[in-house]
């Protein structure tokens, strides 16, 4: 496996590569029709498009949940690492390294704050104590969670059910997390925190991101690269800064056209859904 | 009148005159329903952790208790047995997981559910090509479990209390401590919790989901082995055994299918409440017996006014 794509066209310093990949569910619908992408290590790197655009989809690809929605990956390769992971188990990459943080938070309802992170470790064969250290550290990013450590995760906030998902992802030490949509149904200043804490966890811990969003605005203030997603193809790429210049993407994702806001009445509809593909 | 007076009146004069008698119901009501409590607790272990209902937990009693007195028969001494046993039902877990669980990993609810009404069949017949058909008896002495019995005399009565009906109740306490504390302290146990709460964010978090399943269903086996000794050292080692599994189902009704504790205390109710029935009401009143429907009739009451039965899991909803 490894001596054939040791020549893989990737860059060193790249820590996820998806090439091509399609993406079908139950073996007749197509969702992804050829997506590539690449994270460089310790990047932050932005996948956007609109709802349906396949942005789930190709996080889940990665981090191989799809088969158990019944999606598999027909064509192109995913290299993490320098090596292809398309067959691996969810459990086998967590341990490598790569860890998803689901849509819609997925914490553990019935169980405390506490053991929700501690779920995070079960692929570490480290010990007790390095798993204890981590606990502190991820409250040590995320203090409003030690306070609630014993609360049902059921019971909590939606900001502070996020927090617990993204911790629980750091549990397991992880090189690269794939953050599903972590703005979703969250007020706009606890978006703010949770960005400023993936800024901080990359920063400091070096953690790698892929983050899936619809928040245009935010994603691309904090990420250095982007990619754009409609229906299931990448139609747009480039630098955070050259794509928050971009017209299409400001009239589109951003919501202000060329000339500043425009009023609704203004806004001619068949152009307000623009394809750049199709 | 009268009538009314042998229902309402009758059964507690009878009580309060013979205390000694009614103690006597009593640990015998305890004694069958930790039994049932432990079977439901089989069957509450893998719902909780993979949303089957297993049809085959009852068998699967019967097929331990059965590894063990044949290995017992074909020479192996007893307390080298039980681990044997033990092993025999990993090999089961793991081939369950195997061949049934695992190829039908995303399957509706209700396949899964035929398929454990497979396992039962096969269990049947493979059980029966093994150690044949007839009646065993459980191989109580050797496992030197007491045979012998206390007697009392409360309140100037009798109480008889079988030392084996007591290793029985002793010994499921055990296990049911010793399950809630690997359910809730070890790093196994907050697995199966997670995986229970949550499949998708489990697999996520990269708990591997075959590994938690043959854990879960030799854990049952374990739970289904204990029952299979203390009910075979009451009633001997039958296929008939395999009847007393469905009264679990009113004791899941009553407790929930998702709650450990709920198994417990809904087996020891049915069990207690039964006994009562049949011995102050049942033959009094009704020629006996009773204690064959009397479980399935109250769980129906029960139904009808709190269907997520009596401590049912809180289903945690916000808005």
């Amino acid at each position: 496996m490894t001596a054939s794509h040791a020549s893989d066209p990737q860059p060193a310093d790249t820590i996820l590569a998806v090439n091509n990949i399609e993406v079908i569910y139950d073996h007749v619908i197509l969702v992804l029709k050829g997506v590539s992408l690449s994270v460089p290590r310790g990047g932050i790197t932005a996948l956007l498009g609109a709802n349906g655009a396949g942005k789930t989809t190709t996080l889940k690809a990665i981090s191989n949940l799809l088969r158990a929605e019944r999606g598999e990956v027909t064509k192109g390769n995913i290299v993490f690492e320098g090596e292809q992971v398309q067959a691996l188990s969810p459990n086998e990459l967590v341990r490598r390294g790569c860890i998803q943080v689901m849509e819609g938070r997925h914490c553990f309802g019935h169980l405390s704050i506490e053991d929700n992170l501690l779920t995070g470790a079960f692929t570490r064969r480290d010990g007790n104590a390095a798993i204890r250290e981590d606990l502190d550290l991820v409250y040590q990013y995320f203090p409003r969670l030690k306070v609630r450590r014993q609360s049902q995760a059921g019971y909590t906030s939606g900001g502070e059910q996020q927090m617990t998902a993204i911790g629980r992802a750091l549990m397991s030490r992880p090189k690269m997390i794939l953050l599903d949509e972590p703005s979703m149904g969250l007020a706009p200043q606890l978006v703010e925190e949770i960005f400023e804490i993936v800024k901080k966890l990359n920063e400091e811990q070096g953690v790698s991101f892929l983050l899936a969003e619809q928040n245009t605005n935010i994603a691309l203030r904090y990420a250095k690269y982007g990619y754009i997603l409609e229906s299931g193809r990448i139609v747009l790429d480039g630098e955070a800064q050259a794509l928050r210049e971009n017209e299409d993407v400001k009239e589109f994702y951003l919501g202000v056209g060329g000339e500043g806001r425009r009023s609704f009445k203004d806004v001619k509809h068949y152009k307000r859904r623009k394809r750049w593909l199709a | 009148m009268d009538f009314l007076h042998s229902i309402l009146i009758k059964p507690f004069a009878d009580m309060a005159t013979a205390p000694d008698f009614l103690l006597q119901v009593l640990w015998e009501g305890t004694v069958s329903g930790t039994l049932y409590a432990l079977i439901a607790l089989g069957f509450v272990l893998i719902f909780k952790s993979s949303r089957i209902f297993n049809f085959a937990q009852g068998i699967m009693v019967v097929f331990a208790a059965l590894t063990l007195v044949g290995l017992h028969e074909n020479g192996v001494p007893a307390l080298l047995a039980v681990p044997m046993t033990l092993a025999v039902m990993y090999v089961l877990a793991m081939s369950i997981e195997r061949v049934v669980l695992r190829p039908l990993v995303n399957q509706p609810d209700i396949i899964l559910f035929m398929a454990t009404i497979g396992i039962t069949l096969f269990l049947i017949g493979f059980g029966e090509i093994i150690f044949g058909g007839e009646n065993k008896r459980m191989i109580t002495e050797e496992l030197m479990i007491p045979t012998g019995s206390f007697e009392f005399e409360p309140f100037g009565g009798f109480l008889l209390i079988e030392q084996k009906d007591v290793t029985a109740v002793v010994g499921a306490v055990i296990l049911v401590l010793a399950l809630l504390m690997f359910l809730n302290k070890s790093k196994m146990g907050r697995a199966i919790r997670a995986l229970g709460d949550d499949h998708q964010a489990a697999l996520s978090v990269g708990i591997s989901l075959s590994t938690i399943w043959v854990l879960v269903w030799f854990i049952a086996g374990v739970v289904a082995l204990v029952t299979g000794i203390a009910w075979g050292a009451r009633a001997g080692v039958s296929f008939a055994l395999e009847v007393i599994a469905y009264k679990a189902l009113p004791v899941l009704m009553l407790g929930g299918l998702e709650s450990v504790s709920g198994a417990i205390i809904g087996g020891l109710l049915i069990g207690i409440l039964e006994k009562l029935f049949e011995i102050y009401w049942g033959q009094p009143l009704l020629g006996g017996n009773t204690e064959t429907w009397f479980a399935y009739v109250f769980a129906l009451f029960v139904l009808l006014f709190r269907p997520q039965g009596l401590f049912g899991e809180k289903i945690i909803e916000r808005v």
